[in-house]
């Protein structure tokens, strides 16, 4: 396929999309406080990005996002790190894989967002160690749990041929299960880089600082700025998207892709 | 003949039925977290919140303000909610679970039909799958759960319920799985499936419910079970962020906003929620072991 | 009287583009009524291909196939095919008598009517008391023949196999294949049999095609007369024989390849 059949169909269906949305607004005359056109969020984004700091804007945009983002991408990174880490750990120690495994498939079903207030009691509500916390937290899990089934779901033919060679468990390690676990590493990277700048947002809910996305939303919305609030979402968004990009040039640069090439 | 890798451990790991060994594991990692808290407590009560024999402070405080007793939040449940109340904290959480899990279970119900009927039309135009399955995953970088006000705004505006409101920003987070997980199962039936059904000159309806449907079993039931967390999780923000009452997530709320003056509160609000994420999972699970035999179903 | 007429098949992937592949080139071929054909050759020849031709599963791009004196997709929407692949193909979950049913649900048939003719066919493959099992439960060998029950469910004119036998020990292979002949021999179904062995071709066949690549081309056609078959005439100088001739056709094809 080539490039143009790859990218044409997702660009007409969003500007399909957008265009319902405008037309749509404008043809039923929905107030701007349900629905704001794309044309206002889009000129509400641009007042608002880099707006003066000061007399009833307490933040813009650039500063919002930019604070968020941190937030969002350190709790990303130690999230990450501490769950592979964890999960090589459980190939070690057996007490480790049998007790902690089911646990945090049954972590990974609760709600981890409610956390945050006895996060923000542990750590305060002036700085942001408390949101940075819930973001760890919350991709913690998806990645332990994916990355510790890429390192045990080995084919048993494969651990039997590396008994064969009588190879020591890190050679195994090496050779077998972790590069098994790398497709299972980019899945749960893919899912949790999203889920680290919503996760971000949803805590600032809960207290933190307020010069971030979180709070601008909230009290945007409060003052029925709806286009504003629109704005700071389609920032949220850039954001998301940039760090489900980055998991996405991973995912390419660490798993092999390509089909089997088919003759019959 | 071949010997499994792992032979089995004889005694009781072996004899015991696979549920009965993972209750005691849970109890057991129960039981290892709360003597981790307790001691946590201990030491930090002794060195005046330093790790032993150093002068660098312990991440936590250990008061009990801040880290209640294991036995003060147990407690917490079977005290009155309010001075003179009569209802208990436990009863009050069963009760405001129940409130959040009508929203919760209204929300899953419409983002699974959604996110299956998304999975149908990208199975059936090329053209819908490329242009669609994008947004479909860019969908979920949008924080809409931030719009929870809104959305309760144009509820009342419609004279729609708050539960409907809230179940709608649910329907949001349960719609992604169901689409992707679907679009991949109603593509896993192999190429002979297909073209078997089509030398039976099937039609796409019959191909899709006597194959593709029954096929994609496996992948769905996964993502039903992520989708009914996500219900939860956007049940309780939805309310929390929408200002509704009578949840969990207003429960939450509210206990963190009175924190100083009952800690172990806001602890057991918060387990509370757990346990209802669970309770959802659970349920969800137990359909799975009903719904999909097979020899990837009951064959351990 | 015919049952397939092949005339100037040929067939092409991806064409225009730049990893075209024409895996089908030219091919004629006429199979008579109740005719047993095997088509044999190396991997890549396209035999496979020219079965999925036959069976309206993919269409031509140059010369037409006639079956039963019509278009090959009026034959299919006829339902006058029946197929079995290399996988047995059963769906996990339907018991055995639901798979073999499932045909016969398509058409519309009463449950009653289902039901009796899945028996009739179990007891055909010899598989009576499976009814209840659920596929998984069986083994290759009995799977695969459940693959024949449904194949044969609604009684097809046409029987189309690829490789049914392909992934089986040679033991429980050699059985099926006399059974197959069995059911054969009592349904009177002509048969088209895609397979890569070549005892399996001559001790089945009324005709072995045997096709070379790079395009796909008819190389020659044996004629095999080995009369009534029985586990007994694999062992015969006939049957050696009929084999030596596939394996140098297939030796021929390889050096001009």
């Amino acid at each position: 396929m080539n490039r143009l059949g790859f990218v044409a169909p997702p660009i007409i269906v969003g500007l399909c999309f957008l265009a319902i949305w405008e037309g749509g607004v404008r043809l039923f005359d929905i107030q701007e406080f349900l629905l704001p056109k794309p044309t206002s969020i889009l000129s509400a984004l641009r007042s608002e990005w880099a707006g003066e700091i000061g007399a009833g804007r307490l933040t813009n945009l650039r500063e919002a996002g930019f604070e968020t983002g941190k937030v969002a991408v350190i709790g990303l990174i130690v999230g990450v790190v501490v769950g592979s880490l964890l999960a090589l750990a459980t190939t070690r120690f057996r007490l480790l894989r049998e007790s902690f495994t089911p646990l945090a498939v049954v972590a990974n079903a609760t709600p981890i967002v409610a956390l945050a207030p006895i996060f923000n009691a542990w750590f305060g509500i002036t700085g942001a160690t408390s949101n940075v916390a819930v973001v760890i937290v919350v991709v913690f899990f998806p990645v332990f749990i994916n990355v510790a089934r890429g390192l045990t779901e080995v084919h048993p033919n494969q651990l039997e041929l590396m008994r064969s060679y009588a190879a020591s468990p890190t050679t195994v390690l090496r050779e077998v299960r972790i590069p098994n676990a790398l497709p299972f590493f980019a899945t749960s990277l893919r899912l949790a880089a999203p889920l680290s700048v919503i996760a971000a947002i949803v805590a600032e809910y809960f207290g933190g600082p307020t010069n971030r996305l979180g709070p601008v939303i909230t009290q945007n919305a409060s003052f029925a700025r709806y286009d504003n609030a629109w704005a700071a979402i389609v920032v949220a968004s850039a954001l998301g998207l940039v760090l489900f990009g980055l998991a996405l040039l991973i995912e390419r640069a660490i798993v092999p892709s390509g089909r089997p090439i088919e003759i019959d | 003949m071949t010997a499994p890798v792992e032979t089995a451990r004889p005694g009781f790991a072996r004899a015991a039925p696979a549920v009965l060994r993972q209750a005691v594991t849970v109890l057991g990692s129960l039981v290892t977290i709360v003597v981790l808290w307790e001691g946590y407590k201990f030491i930090g009560d002794r060195t005046d919140d330093t790790w032993p024999l150093t002068n660098i402070g312990l991440p936590v405080s250990s008061d009990d303000l801040t880290m209640p007793h294991a036995s003060d939040i147990w407690s917490a449940f079977w005290a009155p909610v309010q001075r003179g109340g009569s209802d208990s904290l436990a009863v009050f959480l069963v009760k405001a679970s129940w409130f959040t899990l009508r929203e919760a279970a209204l929300g899953f119900a419409m983002g699974t039909c959604i996110g299956l009927v998304l999975a149908a039309i990208m199975l059936r135009s090329h053209f819908a799958e490329r242009g669609v399955l994008p947004w479909v995953n860019i969908s979920q970088t949008v924080p809409l759960i931030a719009l929870a006000p809104i959305v309760v705004t144009w509820g009342r505006t419609n004279g729609w319920g708050d539960t409907l409101s809230v179940a709608l920003i649910s329907t949001y987070l349960t719609f992604f799985p169901v689409a992707v997980n679907g679009l991949k199962g109603l593509q896993s039936p192999q190429a002979a499936d297909i073209e078997l059904m089509r030398s039976y000159a099937a039609g796409w309806r019959d191909t899709l419910f006597k194959v593709r449907l029954p096929a994609a079993r496996p992948y769905l039931f996964p993502a039903f079970k992520l989708a009914g967390t996500l219900s939860v999780v956007g049940a309780i923000v939805g309310e929390i962020s929408a200002g509704v009452r009578g949840g969990l997530g207003r429960a939450i709320l509210d206990f963190a906003g009175r924190y100083s003056t009952g800690p172990a509160k806001v602890y057991a609000a918060v387990i509370g929620a757990g346990l209802l994420g669970l309770f959802v999972f659970g349920l969800i699970s137990a359909a799975e072991r009903f719904f999909v035999r097979g020899p990837q179903g009951s064959g351990t | 009287m015919t049952a397939v007429q092949i005339s100037g098949a040929g067939m092409t992937f991806n064409p225009g583009s730049d990893n075209a592949v024409r895996a089908l080139d030219d091919i004629d071929l006429t199979i008579g009524h109740g005719e047993f054909v095997s088509l044999i050759g190396p991997s890549g020849c396209g035999k496979s291909t020219l079965l999925r031709l036959v069976g309206d599963l993919i269409t031509p791009t140059t010369g037409s196939i006639e079956v039963f004196g019509k278009s090959a997709e009026q034959a299919r929407l006829d339902r006058d095919y029946g197929m079995a692949f290399q996988q047995a193909g059963l769906f996990d979950w339907r018991k055995v008598a639901a798979n073999i049913e499932l045909p016969l649900e398509l058409i519309g048939w009463s449950r009653s009517d289902r039901s009796a003719r899945s028996k009739e066919m179990l007891e055909l493959v010899k598989l009576d008391d499976f009814g209840d099992h659920y596929p998984w439960q069986l083994s290759g060998g009995m799977q695969q023949r459940v693959a024949i029950a449904r194949s044969l469910a609604f009684s097809p004119r046409l029987l189309l196999m690829d490789e049914p036998f392909g992934a089986l020990d040679e033991m429980t292979r050699e059985h099926m294949q006399s059974e197959l002949l069995r059911i054969h021999a009592k349904t009177a179904t002509t048969v088209v049999f895609v397979t890569h062995s070549i005892s399996e071709a001559a001790y089945l066949s009324n005709r072995v095609v045997v096709l070379s690549p790079r395009p796909g081309q008819i190389h020659s056609i044996i004629d095999v007369d080995l009369g009534e078959r029985s586990d007994a005439i694999r062992e015969t100088p006939a049957f050696f024989a009929k084999t030596t001739e596939v394996r140098e056709a297939l030796r021929a094809v390889e050096a001009s390849a």
